[in-house]
């Protein structure tokens, strides 16, 4: 095959721009794989659960599908208060999260995956925006709406994250829980008061993320599989709690996906993602950017 | 407990093996005397969609019960000794016994690569490595054209083989025979040192570490194992379908039945697969009739998070000892 420049280019600057989807996609986990330690597998099928609501309410009254995911995420918040509850109260009181925990989050991943199959059908869906087909043009690099509106969305969702975890008491308080959850019983606060609230934030950013994919594709109900790979790869890659090195992940996995995609075909795409978990894991368990333990 | 109850080296041998294999031949040959009366093929049909259930639950309890160790990958693992199957038949024209032979070795080297790269790690890592594992190999699958890529492959089935009534009987045999040796392996494993050192890692991985146990070589032992024996299970499926494409291979219902069968009959016995599998395969079975595939597979999902929730040690869990 001829080496073409443009082509790298254009591959490069699309895959920096799907960075920004799968790092809105990763921070959720962040926090609660990475700062909670709760394995929510399920994280991937909310956010597709979040994409075909999206489709469902924005389709019926015409609005714009970002605003319509801000709009559904305090939704997603008392959902995902209302699984940190009773993970709690079956699975984390129990001492039971390693088997039975984990075998909770599939069965919600694959309730979730299949209820949508049965309310919505198995098929594509889609829901375009005003701007989806418009690109705007820099020199050779093509910049196109539909995959930039949902990377500074998602940008600016992570970046409001930023702000409420390291300048906020609450924010501060889900960075303590983290570190030593007992310890924040001796200041009075109770732990699993926060890590509620932080689960039910961690939902909402998978209802953000829903709404910044239906704009960059087309969901189907089993998109979420395909998704487990990628944002657990990247927030393994960004070393856990840390929400700047996700991000990083996300831009460098992005880029690397779809540079991989562009010169031996997107069906390959998957591979990418699995390849780049095992060789982390294999490899790099402390993250890209993390120091050995 | 002080450590001269518990070592007798030859504790393992005073457990009798001879009843409990005289017991499931003689279960195997009831059950298949029963279906041989009804004479209905619908029977050996239904039979085969149980018992491979048999196969993989049991297999998943290998890692998953002992251990604790969550694969979530079976319908990869499944997949690909399907397809292995398919392969060799298709390139050395190898038949349904060879083929599962070689799907048990293609599988149990599937799952000790996959384990060696991640096992070293927190179970989680590993869980998380399988969740991905059976979308990859779905990926491969479905741009290998050699076995049929996204179209699906046929193997056409014979009307009859001669010792047997019906092909339906041939291919409802072989998998009795299967769940029969996967039922005995696993029972074996869970008298064994490997069972114990494994049960030894679940309850606490550090300290079964540093008393000598050694974590990393039972760990690979018990993923090869269970990746073979998933193989296993999916090898005949192209011969009982006929015709095999990566959607049915890998279906869903694998993936969370391996998971809940275990988890619904009691994890860590050999006997609680046995009866998640039964019950659950059956239902299911009976529930294809009149429900649809995925509303029975919803129901299967609900199962799951509703026994994992009220009854954590399964349906053998309500009998107490453990």
């Amino acid at each position: 095959m001829e080496f073409d420049l443009s082509l790298l280019l254009n591959g490069i600057v699309s895959g920096l721009l799907l960075g920004g989807l799968y790092a809105v996609a990763a921070s959720g986990l962040a926090v609660s794989f990475g700062m909670l330690d709760i394995v929510n597998i399920a994280h991937p099928a909310l956010m597709v659960a979040a994409a075909f609501l999206v489709v469902a309410v924005g389709g019926a009254i015409g609005l714009d599908p970002l605003l319509c995911a801000v709009l559904l995420s305090p939704v997603f918040y008392l959902i995902g208060v209302g699984i940190y509850t009773f993970y709690n109260r079956f699975f984390e009181r129990r001492g039971d999260e390693a088997l039975q925990g984990l075998a909770f989050f599939f069965g919600v991943m694959f309730i979730i995956e299949v209820g949508l199959v049965m309310a919505f059908g198995p098929e594509q869906r889609f829901l375009d925006p005003s701007y989806a087909f418009t690109t705007w043009r820099i020199g050779e690099i093509d910049l196109p709406l539909r995959m930039l509106v949902p990377a500074l969305f998602g940008l600016l969702a992570i970046g409001l994250l930023y702000l409420f975890l390291h300048r906020s008491f609450i924010g501060l308080a889900i960075a303590a829980v983290a570190q030593d959850a007992e310890a924040l019983r001796l200041l009075a606060i109770d732990p699993v008061k926060i890590k509620r609230l932080a689960f039910g934030v961690s939902a909402m950013l998978a209802c953000i993320a829903g709404g910044a994919l239906i704009v960059v594709q087309p969901v189907e109900p089993s998109s979420g599989q395909i998704f487990i790979g990628r944002v657990f790869a990247i927030c393994i890659m960004g070393g856990m709690a840390s929400l700047s090195g996700a991000i990083a992940a996300a831009f460098l996995f992005g880029v690397v996906e779809n540079v991989t995609a562009t010169f031996f075909g997107p069906s390959w795409a998957p591979a990418v993602a699995f390849g780049w978990l095992l060789l982390v894991l294999a490899f790099r368990p402390q993250g890209l950017f993390g120091r050995a333990a | 407990m002080s450590a001269t109850t518990l070592t007798d080296p030859r504790g393992a041998d005073r457990i009798r093996h001879l009843p409990f294999w005289l017991g499931a031949v003689g279960v195997a040959l009831a059950v298949f005397l029963a279906l041989r009366l009804i004479g209905n093929e619908y029977g050996y049909y239904a039979g085969y969609f149980v018992l491979q259930y048999v196969v993989l639950a049991s297999a998943w309890n290998i890692l998953g019960g002992y251990a604790g160790y969550v694969n979530f990958g079976a319908a990869g693992f499944l997949a690909a000794g399907a397809y292995t199957a398919i392969f060799v038949r298709k390139a050395f024209g190898f038949d349904l016994i060879p083929g599962i032979l070689c799907a048990a070795v293609v599988t149990g080297l599937l799952g000790l690569g996959t384990g060696y790269l991640t096992l070293r790690l927190r179970g989680v890592y590993f869980s998380i490595a399988t969740l991905c594992l059976a979308v990859v190999l779905q990926t491969l699958v479905v741009n290998w054209d050699y076995v049929g890529g996204s179209r699906g492959a046929y193997v056409i089935r014979p009307m009859t083989i001669p010792p047997f009534a019906s092909y339906g009987e041939y291919i409802f045999l072989v998998m009795l025979a299967l769940a029969v040796i996967t039922v005995g392996i696993a029972r074996t494993v869970e008298v064994s040192r490997l069972g114990r050192g494994l049960q030894a890692i679940r309850d606490n991985e550090r300290a079964a570490e540093a008393v000598g146990v050694p974590t990393l070589r039972l760990k690979l032992m018990a993923t090869a194992l269970c990746g073979a024996l998933m193989g296993v299970a999916g090898a005949p499926l192209p011969y009982y379908s006929g015709y095999l494409n990566p959607d049915a291979a890998f279906s869903l219902a694998f993936a969370v039945n391996a998971i809940a069968m275990p988890l619904i009959g009691g994890a860590g016995t050999w006997a609680g697969p046995v009866i998640g599998a039964v019950l659950l395969a059956s239902l299911q079975q009976a529930a294809t009739v009149t429900i649809s595939s995925a509303l029975n597979l919803w129901i299967v999902g609900w199962i799951l998070v509703i026994f994992v929730t009220i009854a954590p040690r399964g349906i053998l869990g309500w009998f107490g000892k453990r």
